[in-house]
């Protein structure tokens, strides 16, 4: 990464409102130059119109975009030095691929396209079918066309609108991989909008989620899966256990909260929600963080971890993993996951476990929020 | 017992042999008589393979005068109607106006009411608006049915048409016109041609609406009808047989075209 701010995309209080729905609510970001960065929500959480704000296709109701020092939120789509990689591609059907590719340098008057297109067409490995038209290739293949079409023109910013959404799951894995290389080699930043967390997980250095026209959370990939700050990010990236808890005292850095008559320990740092003693508080707890130890052996669990008594409900083998869900005192169907490294045979539906987990991988979120925001979303994607 | 299977296998080849012979045994006597050398005025007992009216096809008084203003009427109402016809196909499915569900329906009406209603309807608008009937008469009407077919067929490919190619060229630096000209043009030219083919044969065709408003100036169709009354000429066979043969060249040339394409592509 470069001090070179040329490249960088600031949107500035920006908002889009349709008649009476707000698609977007008045929004800061700041993408640096130079970063692969993925708006990740659910559809209609305004992270698309979000990206054609930024490529001129939509007009703000408000705000502005800047790329580097320029305010381009005047500008037309074709004045701005962005390209885009749209959803289902939007090739042109009545050119071949060189054609579509040389569409961009030929509109800014370029003459000699020829070396240019070769060589973006061997870039994304399309070189032996320049003169086919679009429909004569695969989905994988137009796919790569598009991007080809779009960096050709060196723009300070590609957009991408959910690129992968029409491959199947492993040319789904190989693209990624792929656009991760091209981003690395040519060094522009990449706004990539998508609703699959695992794709803008593996992707991109910095993550916005966004949900209902706001961008709920923003930071890296590890930082939003360890430490989300809302039951929506927990639960829309991966799984997330909820228990309901009250805050009892503070020792040092820690907080001490009551949960169904045992004690649960969160570190300060980890805790987005304000903590008054006798306040509620939401503790989340990742499914593969928990460690399952059967009820009579809970004397070799050792000291200082989260404990939680339960019985399992139900298991499910699914080969490097065990998934089981336990009901306690605390949370009907706490889900943990189990690498099979050991397998404990007594760990089966019926068995009485202890539930045990490191404080320094405990979260704690405001109470007043729905538990379940984010679930159903998160579960399509 | 053999003939009923090879019958029953053969049932659709013999079918469709049989729809094609419906539809051009017409032409066939068209062309057929087109060498014939009648004895009477009438053109319609075969007296002798002969290939004078194809050696002087001019050769009847006013015949070529009228197919040479029905050509030229036929090339202005296709221009003017698939000008216009495009026009208003891309304003009623790209923009929001009031009344739009109106014009929409409205458009039909012409296609839907009887010729000759219309004919005579026009006739009385003309005389009314004190205009000279003649070949400007003839090319106002003929551009006002047409319109509602090309409107029809332009509509029906810009419907199609995915909004994102636009944004794409737009998002790839063509400003407003270089979009229309390299992206939406070309992709809509096909319902643009189809209108336009289809404005032409209507116009070239119609006898009922010009023969209303024509005043005094005679069309190629009005002066086969006029001269069937006292007799019919040889020339009109083969005019009739050139059209055809050029008719099935053009299709015939534009199979080849497309044929080609697609093995270059493949």
């Amino acid at each position: 990464m470069t001090n070179d701010t040329s490249g960088d995309v600031r949107l500035s209080g920006i908002a889009k409102t349709y008649g009476s729905f707000t698609a977007v609510h008045p929004l800061d970001l700041t993408v640096p130059q130079g970063s692969f960065f993925a708006l990740l929500g659910a559809s209609g959480c305004g992270k698309t119109t979000t990206l054609r704000m930024i490529a001129g296709l939509e007009e703000p109701s408000a705000g502005t975009v800047h790329l580097g020092d320029q305010d381009v939120t005047a500008l037309p789509p074709y004045k701005r030095p962005v390209n885009t990689v749209f959803q289902s591609y939007a090739l042109f059907p009545h050119l071949d691929i060189f054609e579509n590719v040389a569409f961009g340098l030929r509109r800014r008057g370029i003459k000699s396209v020829k070396k240019q297109v070769g060589d973006m067409l061997d870039l994304v490995q399309l070189g032996e079918q320049a003169r086919k038209k679009p429909h004569q290739l695969s989905g994988g293949q137009q796919q790569r066309v598009a991007v080809a079409r779009a960096l050709i023109n060196h723009p300070k910013v590609l957009l991408l609108d959910e690129p992968l959404g029409a491959l199947d799951l492993k040319l789904r894995r190989q693209m990624q991989l792929e656009l991760k290389r091209i981003q690395t080699e040519v060094g522009i930043t990449f706004v990539h909008v998508t609703h699959d967390q695992e794709e803008a997980m593996t992707m991109a250095d910095t993550v916005a989620v966004m949900n209902a026209g706001r961008v709920e959370q923003l930071g890296s990939p590890t930082d939003l899966y360890e430490n989300p700050r809302t039951t929506f990010v927990a639960n829309f990236l991966g799984t997330s256990n909820f228990i309901e808890a009250e805050v009892d005292t503070k020792s040092g850095d820690d907080i001490v909260l009551k949960a169904g008559g045992g004690k649960l320990v969160l570190p300060e740092s980890r805790c987005a929600a304000a903590t008054t003693t006798g306040g509620k508080v939401l503790v989340g707890v990742r499914p593969e963080k928990i460690s399952l130890t059967h009820a009579d052996d809970a004397g070799e669990i050792p000291e200082g971890r989260n404990r939680i008594n339960g019985r399992i409900t139900n298991s499910s083998f699914i080969g490097v993993s065990t998934q089981y869900v336990v009901d306690s005192a605390v949370c009907p169907d706490f889900e943990v996951y189990v690498q099979n490294v050991d397998r404990d045979t007594r760990l089966e539906p019926g068995a009485d476990v202890v539930l045990h987990w490191s404080p320094a991988h405990t979260f704690g979120l405001d109470a007043a929020q729905d538990i379940d925001a984010g679930v159903e979303e998160g579960a399509a994607a | 017992m053999t003939f009923v299977n090879w019958l029953k296998r053969n049932l659709v080849v013999i079918a469709g042999l049989l729809t094609l012979a419906y539809l051009l045994l017409p032409n066939v006597v068209v062309t057929v008589f087109s060498f014939n050398n009648p004895k009477g005025r009438f053109n319609y007992e075969w007296q002798e393979f002969s290939t004078a009216a194809w050696q002087d096809p001019c050769g009847v008084s006013d015949l070529c005068g009228s197919l040479s203003l029905s050509l030229q009427i036929a090339f202005w109402a296709t221009l003017g109607a698939t000008l216009l016809g495009t026009m208003i196909a891309f304003a009623l499915v790209r923009y929001r106006f009031r009344a739009r569900g109106a014009v929409n329906s409205l458009i039909f009406l012409p296609m839907a009411m009887p010729e000759v209603v219309m004919a005579a309807s026009l006739l009385t608008l003309f005389l009314n608006m004190g205009a000279q009937l003649g070949f400007w008469t003839i090319l106002i009407a003929h551009i006002m049915f047409c319109l509602s077919f090309v409107v029809t067929a332009v509509k029906a490919r810009v419907m199609s048409m995915d909004p994102r190619l636009e944004q794409a060229a737009q998002d790839l630096y063509a400003g407003p016109v270089q979009t229309f000209l390299r992206v939406t043009l070309p992709i809509a030219a096909p319902g643009i041609a189809a209108g336009a083919l289809l404005a032409f044969a209507l116009s070239f065709d119609d006898f009922i609406i010009t023969n209303f408003n024509a005043g005094s100036t005679v069309t190629f169709p009005m002066f086969v009808w006029g001269s069937a009354q006292r007799g019919t000429p040889v020339q009109i066979n083969v005019i009739g047989t050139a059209m055809f043969v050029i008719a099935v060249l053009f299709v015939l040339a534009s199979m080849v075209i497309s044929n080609r394409r697609t093995k270059q592509k493949a």
